[in-house]
């Protein structure tokens, strides 16, 4: 690990263990992510890039056998966001997630950004419409869809989807947004509007995306984690993991002649 | 460039070959299709004859005198309100029923119950109860309703009892309704922090009410037409009278007596029908089979337009 020095850290994994039932998918990672800034996670498929992501926002919760053991510490509260007793409810609404196919529910465009809102019990209507166009103007998709807020939200393009699953993402104001290879299910013009979002968005939110593209990381993301077979292996400011990698291995990863 | 000409003979034969076989295999598709239109013909003109004998044989009785005239010992007196009145109220009940314990208990299986050796035999047992002999649901109906209960042969009885006979249908549609939403968007909606309670209610119920309400109505279609198990509970042999009405002038305005009241239904004032020596009343059975078969077309039609109004808004 190197000693790089972070100004302002908003969460740090400590020895993250995870476990499918017997599969142990993570090894002892150890991680700061950097407040208001964006770190990129990326490594062959398998490595276990999305598994840690999800570990954020206790996705694997949801479903049977699954075991954490370790840490991931939020600040300023300096709470440990896998301990037992932490309701993963609480940390969903502090911590949101983009997935990697858009998925937009079938209701309206408006009612899908409105829709952490609601789980919140918001009720006032001046103040959802505020907040969805605050949060549609955020994701640059607001004057594409202002006039047509009550269409269903299946009907835009897949780019725009995903703007939208940003939106409704962004909507609640949370600390950190998790983005799981978000650009993997669109074309290259939804691609660079979706990195161009990220660029604009990261001075508000803290980011830590999964990318399977490399060019991708060293286009948005301020740090870089390499993982492999469920182990951090390297981790450095971006431009030192694409420029000098420390590491033979990441830089065989780097370089194309593996993964 | 020049081909030798054997290489271009070669070329040729082996084009000729290829069409020999793609002709050979050509032929089992219109063997098959042949055998398949076949099995499809025989299936929709023994129906179609079915139906078309039982109009030609009912349609001098399809007069509205019919529809309001209750049993009578002379066939031309006799009529079908009775029973019809009898399958509607009958039917309500099943459906009260049938519909919050068959969807509770569907997405109690699909979103709540932790996955182990007990759900797993629930799960088993309800597929099993869908392929139990409705006369044995009449007997569980009889003995639990009609004695242990108290609640007589009555429409109460009746409808409950049906409701048993269709909880399993809907139990196995709500859960494939559920089974059919995709896990992203089931994860989406908790990303954002929602409760389980949320997910079923904004998300889960409406995304599947299409099937759900698939699923009853098919199961209703199927209560309609039952005979066995009612003739077990005690349907009445006549009735001459409409139940009392639901609704009273009195507060509040609404009264369950009819519930306690005896019944019978389409098919069962069909099969005594059909059991009279009189040929006249075989001409009456055939004129409540063609309503029994209208009704249950329309059930199934008024599913097939449900269904369509409810996915066109929904898509993933």
């Amino acid at each position: 690990m190197t000693d790089l020095t972070m100004e302002n850290i908003k969460a740090e994994s400590k020895n993250l263990d995870f476990y499918y039932g017997s599969f142990h998918a993570l090894k002892s990672i150890s991680l700061p992510i950097a407040d208001k800034k964006v770190t990129a996670l990326i490594g062959p498929s398998g490595c276990g890039k999305s598994t840690f992501l999800r570990c954020f926002n206790r996705m694997h919760d949801l479903y049977p056998g699954n075991r954490y053991e370790g840490s991931i510490t939020l600040k300023p509260d300096n709470v440990n966001i896998l301990a037992r007793e932490v309701d993963p409810i609480e940390v969903r609404m502090r911590i949101s997630m983009v997935f990697q196919k858009p998925n937009p529910f079938p209701k309206s465009i408006y009612e899908n950004v409105a829709y952490g809102l609601r789980v919140r019990g918001t009720k006032n209507r001046a103040l959802l419409d505020e907040k969805v166009e605050e949060a549609l103007t955020g994701a640059a998709l607001w004057n594409e869809v202002k006039d047509r807020l009550n269409d269903m939200a299946f009907n835009l393009s897949g780019g725009q989807q995903q703007r939208l699953c940003i939106a409704r993402a962004l909507a609640t104001n949370p600390e950190i947004l998790l983005f799981d290879e978000p650009t993997s299910a669109l074309d290259p013009i939804a691609t660079a509007s979706i990195e161009e979002l990220i660029a604009q968005i990261k001075n508000r939110v803290t980011i830590l995306i999964v990318t399977h593209n490399m060019q991708q990381a060293a286009r948005v993301s301020d740090y870089t984690a390499y993982m492999y077979l469920g182990e951090l292996i390297e981790f450095d400011v971006t431009d030192n993991i694409f420029i000098k990698p420390k590491k033979k291995q990441t830089e065989d990863y780097i370089t194309g002649r593996f993964g | 460039m020049q081909v030798p000409a054997s290489a271009a003979k070669g070329a040729k034969d082996e084009i000729a070959y290829i069409r020999a076989i793609i002709r050979k295999h050509k032929r089992w598709d219109l063997i098959f299709a042949g055998i398949g239109l076949l099995a499809l013909l025989i299936g929709v003109v023994m129906l179609a004859g079915l139906f078309i004998d039982l109009v030609a044989s009912g349609w001098s009785r399809l007069t509205p005198d019919f529809f309001t005239s209750f049993s009578s010992r002379r066939a031309s007196g006799a009529g079908i309100a009775a029973a019809m009145v009898g399958t509607l109220l009958v039917i309500l009940v099943t459906v009260m029923a049938a519909v919050p314990l068959g969807v509770g208990a569907g997405i109690y299986l699909e979103e709540y119950a932790p996955k182990n050796w007990l759900t797993s035999l629930i799960e088993i047992n309800i597929s099993n109860l869908a392929g139990v002999p409705s006369v044995v649901y009449g007997l569980l109906g009889l003995g639990l309703f009609v004695y242990a209960l108290g609640l007589d042969h009555s429409v109460v009885s009746a409808g409950l009892t049906l409701a048993l006979l269709i909880l399993p249908i809907v139990i196995v549609a709500t859960r494939e309704a559920i089974r059919t939403i995709p896990g992203h968007i089931r994860e989406g909606a908790y990303a954002l922090g929602a409760t389980k309670w949320q997910v079923v209610a904004h998300h889960i119920i409406p995304y599947s009410s299409a099937g759900i309400l698939t699923g009853i109505i098919i199961g209703v279609a199927r209560a309609i037409g039952e005979t066995a198990p009612l003739i077990t509970i005690g349907a009445a042999v006549a009735i001459f009278t409409l139940p009392s009405t639901p609704f009273s002038s009195e507060f509040p305005f609404l009264s369950f007596e009819w519930l306690k009241e005896p019944f019978t239904v389409m098919p069962i004032q069909m099969f005594q029908w059909t059991s009279r020596p009189d040929r006249a009343f075989q001409i009456n059975a055939a004129a409540a089979g063609v309503v029994l078969i209208v009704m249950t077309l329309a059930l199934n039609g008024l599913a097939i337009y449900l269904r369509y109004r409810l996915r066109k808004n929904i898509k993933w």
